[in-house]
């Protein structure tokens, strides 16, 4: 479970996150949608401790992030939005490098190796060098490298950006059973389909501030729209930086 | 808890893992390769065996060959004239101006001998020889010093001749004579050629380690993947402890190919030809990789800091090359400025490995006490220079790209 209260932080004069609060629960997919620039990536970047707040709180399984960012990391599965695969290693390579850097047995690491490998469906690019890859050979490849350590949270950053339909289809599938399995699941997107048909739970960001923290269900009810997408814009106050 | 104590410990060794990710990557790397084990460690020897032995070539042929000289009045003075051709010297036809022929560089020297010559010398009257160089041509003080010294000796024998023709001892016109000492060793004759040798190391190390620098900080930055490697639960400094590692093997690996290469090279060096003497054996690379070992972390740490104050590969580039002008400050010194080494100057990074490498060369070898304020005060500095990019690896903006 990630719980976030009260989130500042500040880039000079620019405030880009502004106050965000909201709670991931575990076996649940929650989405957090907003436009380009409305503080996503920044408030994800607090979550894994890359960056520290300026005020307020992030508490992951009960653990406050910036007394032992540590034990953290270590229960947290990112996807960052800067996939940033290692170019001259195999797709088993990168996916090994992270799973030492995590500790994990080596026993466990061929289990659970096997189980991404799987799900991902990539077993025929695993020996091959990531340089040349395609944008979904490259997304697979970087969420196996980030789950490879069982992670409990997932924090995932605009994961299907980039991706053709049968990719995005693949790895909304993938989102399920990791929903299936019990996990919390945390991703970021400005897509609204792509979060009304895979989200528990909304938390729509504009400007730096949680504009809206429902059920898509909720969503409609409350703004008297039944199209989520009327309802996102009448939220947002506008149709800037949506996508559809 | 047995499995929670084995997770500690594999975790303790993150530091070598990324140790082992950096090498085996940068080893896949041609440019990285060609650089840290080809290029940088094997061109300075290869250069060094070439000048070297241009020079010894050079020197040799000045003095076995003929020397042409244009002389003007040869016909008043064939004795003069047989005496130079003694000497190895050939009179060349005489020259309208041979005060331009040289200033144009079409002679090295230029003799003129008098039209009174003759008639001067049978008085027993001095007479003059005049003799056309140019000073600023420095290739040339061979030349000019020995027809001089050929014109000198001539006057020398032909006065002590007069002198007991008239029943006088030689010695009445030269009260004082010069025996001349020279200290000089057949090694340290070698040190003068050799002055830059240490730059040649320094550079190595340099070279061998620039590329992974480069790459492990502003290009895993420009790649994007350091954000990523920081979402695992490693602490930064053993992250950066790892990338040091790796940057220190590779130009530990460079110094030691081109102190080989110098080792099989010196060999081929006709240092005993200009009367040197040249060690470039075992005990020369051992004396200098154990001075080095702790410029190779110092190296590194400054590296790794220039560039992750680039915001990219390309401005590291930039940096790094100039952060290659450093090193070449002791050695410029020492070259031209002839200091007399203090016991503080050991202790001074790069300064104090230029000189204990001269030492060894000169054949005194370094002394103990040499040898640890060598090792101690290049060590300090490259802690301090650790400390501070490891403070630099903590900052928020390090990891972020875009």
């Amino acid at each position: 479970m990630i719980e976030v209260r009260d989130l500042h932080k500040a880039f000079g004069a620019v405030k880009a996150v502004d106050g965000v609060s909201f709670t991931a629960r575990d076996g649940e997919i929650t989405g957090l949608l907003g436009p380009n620039g409305a503080g996503k990536t920044t408030t994800l970047r607090m979550l894994y401790t890359l960056m520290t707040p300026d005020r307020g709180q992030v508490l992951v399984d009960g653990v406050d992030a910036t007394v032992d960012p540590l034990a953290v990391r270590r229960t947290l599965g990112v996807l960052p939005d800067a996939r940033g695969l290692y170019k001259r290693l195999t797709a088993r390579e990168n996916i090994e490098y992270f799973a030492r850097l995590q500790g994990i047995d080596e026993a466990v690491l061929r289990m659970r190796h096997e189980a991404l490998v799987d799900a991902l469906e990539m077993r025929d690019i695993l020996d091959r060098r990531t340089e040349g890859f395609s944008q979904g050979q490259r997304v697979k490849t970087a969420i196996a490298r980030a789950l490879i350590h069982d992670p409990r949270n997932v924090i995932l950053d605009e994961p299907t950006n980039g991706l053709d339909v049968m990719a995005t289809r693949g790895l909304r599938r993938f989102m399920q059973q990791l929903k299936g399995e019990g996990r919390c699941v945390l991703f970021s997107s400005h897509i609204m389909q792509e979060v009304a048909a895979l989200c528990d739970r909304i938390v729509v960001i504009a400007r730096g501030r949680v504009v809206a923290d429902e059920t898509p269900d909720a969503l409609r009810a409350q703004t008297g729209e039944t199209n989520l997408e009327d309802a996102f814009v009448k939220i947002i106050g506008s149709e800037e930086g949506l996508a559809a | 808890m047995s499995t929670v104590m084995a997770s500690k410990t594999r975790r303790a060794g993150t530091a070598f893992t990324v140790f082992l990710k950096e090498v085996r990557e940068n080893l896949r790397d041609r440019r990285t390769l060609t650089s840290a084990f080809l290029t940088g460690p094997l061109l300075g020897p290869l250069l060094f065996v070439m000048l070297v032995n241009v020079q010894v070539n050079r020197e040799l042929d000045k003095a076995d060959q003929p020397l042409h000289v244009p002389v003007i009045g040869a016909q008043y003075a064939p004795h003069l004239v047989d005496a130079l051709k003694e000497g190895g010297i050939v009179p060349d036809a005489p020259v309208a101006d041979p005060g331009m022929a040289v200033h144009k560089q079409d002679a090295d020297v230029a003799l003129r001998i008098a039209a009174d010559y003759g008639k001067a010398w049978r008085k027993g009257e001095p007479v003059q020889v005049e003799l056309f160089y140019d000073s600023s041509r420095r290739d040339t003080a061979g030349a000019v010093e020995r027809v001089s010294r050929l014109v000198e000796t001539y006057a020398r024998q032909q006065g002590a001749m007069r002198l007991v023709a008239r029943g006088l001892a030689p010695g009445t016109a030269w009260p004082v004579q010069v025996a001349k000492r020279d200290q000089a060793t057949p090694q340290s004759r070698a040190v003068l050629m050799f002055a830059m040798l240490p730059y040649f190391f320094v550079i190595t190390l340099f070279m061998g380690g620039m590329y992974l620098a480069i790459d492990l900080t502003a290009g895993e930055r420009e790649r994007q993947s350091l954000e990523p490697l920081f979402a695992n639960p490693v602490a930064r400094w053993k992250i950066l402890v790892g990338k040091l590692a790796a940057i220190c093997a590779f130009s530990l690996a460079s110094l030691a190919i081109t102190l080989l290469a110098f080792a099989v090279v010196g060999r081929f060096i006709p240092a005993e030809k200009l009367g040197m003497e040249l060690d470039l054996g075992w005990h020369f690379a051992g004396t200098v990789l154990l001075l080095m070992l702790p410029l190779v972390l110092l190296l590194a740490a400054l590296q790794t800091l220039v560039a992750a104050f680039a915001k990219s590969y390309r401005e590291a580039q930039t940096y790094i090359s100039l952060l290659l002008m450093v090193p070449l400050i002791p050695s410029a010194l020492l070259a031209f400025l002839p200091i007399k080494a203090q016991a503080w100057m050991y202790a001074v990074p790069l300064l104090g490995q230029n000189l204990g490498i001269m030492q060894q060369l000169r054949g005194d070898g370094v002394s103990g006490e040499q040898f640890v304020l060598c090792l101690a005060g290049t060590l300090a500095a490259a802690l301090v220079a650790v400390g501070i990019t490891a403070q630099l690896y903590r900052s928020e903006k390090l990891a972020i790209s875009a």
